[in-house]
């Protein structure tokens, strides 16, 4: 009812700086996810270095990629486990 | 032996050619000798922000191809005894230079000026990469607005893999009254966002239009409030430690019989 009243004397209701940062940030969010296959390489090659420490992969199977979705973007890594490494697990 | 900065921003209209004229007849203002070079070949502006449009003879293409010596193309200002102008060429386009060439002319330039500032044109494409290829480091110019602040965002990933990492941020425009009703993004917002290293922060002012009216920069008045900003901000790209100034509006004249009653 404000709102309405506000309205009609030419005064959005205050704080739009709001929603200029969530439309930044989603924006963002797209524009940064266009990055280089290089950058996704070196990625991948840091993932295989850290995972191999705890077990086995399949390197030439993995898949990493950045995919989109409306509000956020991920990370969806597919890495085919062939064994455990023993030394590895603790209690 | 000098520095390069180039002042840079995506977007156009956020104020790189008037901030690139600020600092620099800052510096000449504390003494340094600068020059600055206009980047945007084919549409130069530089030379009339300055006042210095009738004085050109040769440009920085002139320079490039060897059609003149490189101190020939250099305009003088009279008004401040260390400051230079190097215009761009109006009639080629961005093609006519190449980014070895530019590196090569900061390179020629820093042996003489204790600062040369680039001022670069609007955009992603060879203009960009020309402006950039012999800069030390680089000042981003944005406003408060989503487009601008995108675009930033877009220029810093862009420095950073041509190898400029580390670069600085004017935020531009700001209008104080607007960011107290939260109708426009603050400084802390926008920081946040692009994760970079703030150099300063510059009120909107009418000045600026006055001042590039007549063609002088508007950091030598000394009343404006951006004048105020260019100047801390010249002071800190020399090293020094200087606050960020306040944006504490007066809010008319409530506000000031609030402010005496101490309300």
């Amino acid at each position: 009812m404000l709102d309405m009243i506000m309205k009609m004397f030419g005064k959005e209701s205050a704080g739009s700086k709001d929603i200029a940062k969530e439309r930044l940030r989603l924006v963002l969010v797209h524009d940064r996810v266009n990055v280089s296959p290089q950058f996704m390489e070196v990625l991948k090659d840091d993932m295989i270095k850290v995972i191999s420490n705890y077990m086995e992969i399949n390197e030439k199977e993995m898949e990493v990629n950045l995919t989109n979705t409306n509000s956020s973007v991920a990370l969806v890594a597919n890495i085919p486990v062939q064994r455990m490494k023993r030394g590895a697990q603790k209690d | 032996m000098g520095e390069v900065i180039v002042v840079t921003s995506g977007k156009g209209g956020v104020g790189k050619t008037t901030t690139t004229a600020n600092l620099g007849t800052g510096f000449a203002l504390m003494g340094k000798k600068v020059v600055l070079v206009d980047a945007d070949i084919g549409l130069r502006n530089l030379d009339v922000v300055m006042g210095l449009e009738n004085r050109i003879v040769y440009d920085l293409v002139d320079v490039t191809e060897g059609n003149c010596r490189l101190k020939q193309a250099l305009i003088r200002d009279k008004r401040y005894e260390t400051l230079y102008l190097l215009p761009a060429a109006q009639t080629r386009d961005k093609t006519a230079v190449s980014p070895d060439q530019m590196r090569q002319l900061c390179q020629d330039l820093v042996q003489e000026f204790d600062y040369v500032i680039i001022d670069c044109p609007a955009g992603i494409e060879q203009g960009f990469k020309n402006a950039i290829a012999g800069a030390d480091r680089a000042v981003i110019v944005t406003t408060p607005e989503v487009s601008a602040v995108r675009d930033a965002d877009r220029i810093i990933g862009l420095l950073e893999s041509e190898g400029k990492s580390n670069p600085k941020l004017i935020v531009n425009r700001i209008r104080p009254k607007m960011v107290k009703k939260g109708d426009m993004m603050d400084i802390d917002d926008i920081i946040e966002i692009l994760a970079v290293d703030l150099l300063g922060i510059i009120p909107e002012d009418e000045y600026i239009v006055i001042s590039t009216n007549r063609g002088e920069p508007a950091i030598t008045n000394p009343v404006s409030l951006a004048s105020t900003a260019y100047k801390n901000i010249v002071r800190r790209l020399m090293g020094e430690n200087v606050p960020l100034m306040s944006l504490e509006t007066n809010d008319g004249f409530f506000g000031k019989i609030k402010k005496i009653l101490g309300m």
